[in-house]
This record gives C-alpha cells, structure tokens and sequence, in this order.
C-alpha cells in the first residue's frame, strides 16, 4: 500500500494569510435578514391575505354581524310585534324600487297606497303584520348565537379529550379511541333530532343535541396533532425540566396545535348555522314568535306561492352566511395548514 | 386483512347495539303517548292497549323483549298505523327514496366529475373560475333552499315538472335535482385538487417524457390515478343524501322514508322511529366499511396498511 508522502509544509501555526475573505455582497446580507423576520403567524396572515375570497367573506361576515346587532334597531318595529292592519305587506324601500322593492305585490298592485300606509317596511311584512328586516336581523343575530356557542362547546370538549387521549396515550387512549370509533359510526342527524324531541325545542336544546355529537371531529385533529407533537425534543425538555402535565399539555402542545384547532373551528360554524336551519326547517327548531333564519324559511315555504319575498330574503341572507363563513375557512386552512390542502 | 375486517366488523355490531339501546331509552324519555286520541282513551282501555302493546312490563323487561325481538327480524308493529309491521312500512317507503337518492347519486357523480376534472386541465381560466365559484355556493347553500327554489320557479312558475307528490317518473326529476346539487359540488372540489396533485407528480412527468400523447396522459395516469381517492367520497354523500331526503321528501311530498321518519317523529310512534333510526345506521355503517373494502381492492397501498394495523 502506497502511503502519501509527507508534504512537510502543513503549517503548525495558522497564520492570518492562509485566509481568504468572501468578497462582501451587501444586498445579499440584506434579503436574508429581511425574510427571516417573518413568523409563522405572520406569514400565515399574508397568505391568507392573498387569497381571493378571504377579504370579501370576511368584511361580509362584519357587515352581517354588526347588523344582526343595529339591524332591529333601525325600525320602530320590534321582531314579535303583531299588526294586522300591515299584514302580508311586500317590501319596500324608497329608492330601491328597481331592485324589487318596489311595495307591490305579486299582481303588481300596491298594497301600500290601497291600505293607506305610509311608512315602509323594508322587507315587508309577514301574515300577522310583524316587520320581516327585524325579523330577519333578529333571526340571523339567533343563527349565529347558536352557531358560536355550539362551536366553542365543541372546541373545548374536542380539545379536551383528544389532549387528554393522545398526551396519556396507551390504554387510556386505546378506551377514548374505541368510543369514538362508536360515535363516528352513528348519523349525526338522527341522534340530533331524537334528542331534540326529548328536550323540548328551544335554543338551549339545539346547542345540546349538537354538540353532542359535533365535538368528535375536533377530538380526532386534536388527538392527531398531540400525537405529532408529543415525541418532539421540546416537549422532551420540558418534561427534563420539571414542568406538570398540564402545563406541558397547555403552554406547549395546544398551542402548537393552534392551526388545525382554528381551521375545524371555523368549518363547525356553517355545518352548526346549516342543523339549526336544517332542525328549525322540519318543525323541530324554536318556537314562535322567536325567529332564526331556520324559522322565517319555513314559515316562507308555508307561503312561498303568494308571497315569494317571504322565503326569498331569509334564504339569501343564510345562503350569504354560509357562503362568507365557507371561504373564510377555506382561506385559513389554505394560509395556516400547508399539510391540510394538498 | 381478515383480521382488520373481523375488528371492524365487533366495531360494528358495537355500535348497532350502542344505538339500538340508546334510541329505546330516548324513545321512552319522550313526552306525549304513542296513542292518536290519549284524552278519549278511559282508563281501562288504556290499560289493556298497554299490556297489548308490552308496554306495561318494567323497562328492563321491554328492553331485553325488544332486543330479542330485533335479532329475529321482528322490528315491530306500528302504533299509528294499526297492526302494520314496521319492516313493512319500511319497505313500502324504501323505493321512491332509493330512486331520487341514486339518480342523485348518479347526476351528482357525472356532473362533479365532469366540471373537477374540466377545471384541473384548465387551472386558472375563467371556465376553472366559473366551476370553483358554483362549487362553493352549492356547498354553502342549504339543500333545502334548493330544492324550495326549484320547486317555486321550475314546478310552479314555469310548470315544466311537477313540483310534487309521486305519481309516474317525471315526479322524481325535481327531488333529485335539488339532492344532487351537494353531490356535484363536493365531488367536482374533491377532483378537482386530486387532479392538480397527480398532476405535479414524477410519474406525469415521465409519461410526457416516453411521448404518448397528452390524451393518453390524462385519460390513463392523471384520471385514473384522481378517481382512486373519489371512493372515500361515497361515505360522506351517502350521509348528505340521507340527511337530504328528510327535508327534500318532505318538500316535494315523496313517499319515501325520510318523510316518513319525520311523520313518525310528529305522532310519537315509537316502533317506526326506532325502525328507521336502526335502518338507516346499518345502511351507513355498511357503505362505510363497503367503500372501505373498494378502497382497499383499488390502492394496494392500502391494503398493506391493513396489515400492519392488524
């Protein structure tokens, strides 16, 4: 075997010389320090900013939700007042005679001059004379109410036990997993309008029976996310360092877990608006005189041949809600779980 | 694999016993009597029509009667409809659904394949614009505002269909219709992105490369490979057709089951929501594990993931 000769020049010392300088390229120094400050939450409020649909859905969700607020406000009406002198009036706004509301009803009379009314009801009136925009407003500031409610119940059960199952892992997960193996394979419909029938309808039963069923999706991204994360070195040393169970499990895992948490979070709205209208639709959701845009569809069903406006104003303003809430969530999906997209 | 399929399957029965207990105990939580006219009743007719019907024996006791019973095959008598077998009513109501939800099925399918896999060759044009824009709203807008609009503006105003009750097949147009449009839109989204995924991938590429031509590219490798995931679609459209022909049978009057679930519910007859409630879950928990299993015969990279769970 041949071996390399000694050179007898490899240097004991290193002296200054032997360096060459990399030649100083100021612009490139700049750009790496100019990308590297963004964080992940900020560059996910970029991407998200980018995409089409975010920023008209959201200012949309704005816009209906301060006026589910001022909305009833607005008129000398209250949303169960009855007038039978102004029942089955067509809306009517000045100005807006163009766009159909024009005060005349299906025949083409005026009801408003042939009954001697002069104020207008903005989006008319329904059989027993109860103004239909408070209605309306009234309905969608119930729609969301229990939407939000529902969704935060699921969120903190979901969050909860999928924490809980995958942080203990083991038999305890192997139990918590096999029992929503079960509730995955029951129709969440029907176990939603058997509970309904036991609980007597209201707002308090809608939340219920949704969340009973509603809270397993948030579960199983939960779960899925702590497993994830559980086997990484900062959780690692954090436990190394002492820190409790829950503290790990609050201030390390869940916050990690974040994205998805939001995403499902904000998919639960418009599936939780869409039961409500869905329940309130075969009779099994409020009762009169409460409204929610469930409500005033089917009551403009019950009427839709005489009085189209009746179920028409109420299903755009829930086709909006669910429209608005669907690509927002989109969007955050797209801007907060690369992974999730595809 | 037979291991998997014998796991799910105890998973399965589980769960059918879970429900088949749960809705007995809801169904006796509910208020009201399964009587049409309780006030008229004296108290010994009463009397002799609850020990008729068993329901003068201890819970436990009409528990245990009814399970057994259910194992048989025996689901039953009507309590609205005096001395109807509840299997029967099923059946008789089971047709009318099964026809609007499969034509549902089938125009949803075609038409949501046809606009996804459109819209992935020409990402970006305004046709892809056009078919994303119509799938969002048909996701959003409720089912039942659908079909109420259709049936006002199609049935009523422009009378070209009958805009209900059930009498020759022109009557099924309409409730399929307005099933179908949450078919098309989640089937056209979900083939969409399946598309635009094999589309970026090696083996694309390298059938370019060989020089078959584009037509072949996309017929062989680019659809076929985004049709394999479209099979677990099957179980969620399943779902949203169930729960789409409780409100669109009820809006169009169909004679079918979903109507008369709703019927059921009204009149508190406890036999035919239980009835019902059962069939459905079976169904449901049977496409799940059936599409399942075409998953499995499909992609073989599944079937090996069966393994390893086992």
């Amino acid at each position: 075997m041949r071996t390399l000769p000694a050179t007898g020049t490899s240097p004991h010392e290193i002296t200054d010389d032997l360096f060459v300088h990399e030649p100083f390229a100021a612009e490139a120094a700049m750009e790496v320090a100019a990308s590297a400050a963004d964080s992940p939450w900020k560059a996910a409020l970029k991407r998200l900013g980018k995409n089409r649909g975010v920023v008209p859905a959201f200012v949309l969700i704005m816009v209906i939700t301060v006026l589910a607020f001022v909305g009833p406000l607005l008129t000398p009406y209250t949303y169960d007042g009855q007038n039978v002198a102004h029942s089955n009036l067509p809306p009517k706004i000045s100005g807006l005679g163009w766009l159909g509301f024009d005060g005349l009803d299906s025949n083409g009379a005026d009801l408003y001059a042939k009954r001697n009314i002069t104020e207008a009801h903005w989006f008319g009136t329904d059989e027993f004379g109860r103004d239909m925009w408070t209605r309306v407003w009234k309905g969608t500031q119930i729609s969301l109410l229990i939407a939000l409610v529902a969704a935060l119940l699921d969120l903190f059960i979901g969050v909860l036990y999928g924490g809980i199952s995958a942080y203990y892992g083991g038999k305890i997960d192997n139990v918590m997993q096999r029992i929503i193996e079960v509730l995955v394979g029951i129709p969440n419909l029907i176990v939603i309008i058997l509970f309904i029938l036991i609980l007597e309808p209201g707002i308090t039963s809608i939340i219920l029976a949704m969340t009973i069923t509603g809270w397993v999706g948030m579960a199983r991204i939960v779960r899925g996310q702590i497993l994830q994360l559980k086997g990484q070195e900062f959780v690692l040393a954090a436990r190394s360092l002492g820190v409790s169970n829950s503290r790990i499990m609050f201030k390390h895992l869940i916050p990690n877990a974040l994205g998805p948490i939001i995403v499902t979070l904000m998919f639960t709205l418009p599936t939780a608006i869409f039961f409500e209208a869905f329940l309130s639709f075969i009779g099994l959701g409020l009762q009169a005189p409460l409204a929610s845009l469930g409500v005033l569809i089917n009551d403009g069903y019950k009427g839709m041949r005489l009085f189209p406006y009746k179920l028409v104003i109420p299903a755009v303003m829930i086709s909006l809600i669910m429209i608005s809430f669907n690509l927002l969530a989109d969007g955050l999906r797209d801007a907060l779980d690369p992974k999730m997209t595809k | 694999m037979r291991l998997y399929f014998l796991k799910r399957l105890g998973v399965m029965l589980t769960t059918l016993f879970i429900i088949a207990t749960v809705t007995f105990f809801l169904m006796k939580l509910l208020p009201g009597t399964p009587y049409s006219n309780p006030d008229k009743l004296s108290e010994q007719q009463l009397a002799s029509l609850n020990q008729k019907y068993g329901l003068d024996q201890p819970l436990p006791v009409q528990y245990a009667r009814y399970l057994g019973n259910l194992v048989q095959g025996d689901w039953g008598v009507s309590f609205q409809f005096k001395g109807r077998l509840v299997t029967d009513i099923i059946f008789k109501r089971i047709g009318p659904s099964v026809l609007i939800g499969f034509q549902a099925m089938l125009i949803g399918s075609i038409v949501g394949l046809g606009l996804g896999i459109l819209s992935a060759l020409r990402q970006n044009s305004l046709f892809d614009l056009g078919a994303v824009t119509m799938a969002v709203l048909g996701m959003s807008i409720p089912s039942f505002v659908f079909a109420a609009l259709l049936q006002y503006y199609v049935g009523v105003k422009l009378g070209w269909l009958p805009p209900g009750l059930w009498e020759d097949y022109s009557y099924s147009i309409l409730p399929s219709l307005a099933l179908s449009v949450t078919v098309i839109a989640a089937v056209a989204r979900f083939i969409r992105t399946e598309m635009l995924e094999v589309l970026t991938q090696d083996y694309i590429l390298s059938a370019r490369a060989k020089g078959i031509s584009e037509f072949a590219v996309v017929w062989k490798h680019v659809v076929r490979n985004s049709l394999i995931p479209v099979v677990t679609m099957l179980g969620p459209m399943a779902v949203s057709i169930m729960t789409g022909t409780l409100v669109i049978e009820k809006i169009f009057s169909v004679p079918g089951l979903g109507e008369q679930f709703i019927l059921s519910i009204m009149v508190n007859d406890y036999s035919v929501i239980m009835g019902i409630t059962l069939f459905y879950s079976t169904l449901f928990i049977l496409v799940v594990l059936l599409v399942d299993m075409i998953y499995g015969i499909l992609d073989p990279r599944i079937r090996e993931k069966w393994g390893e769970s086992t």
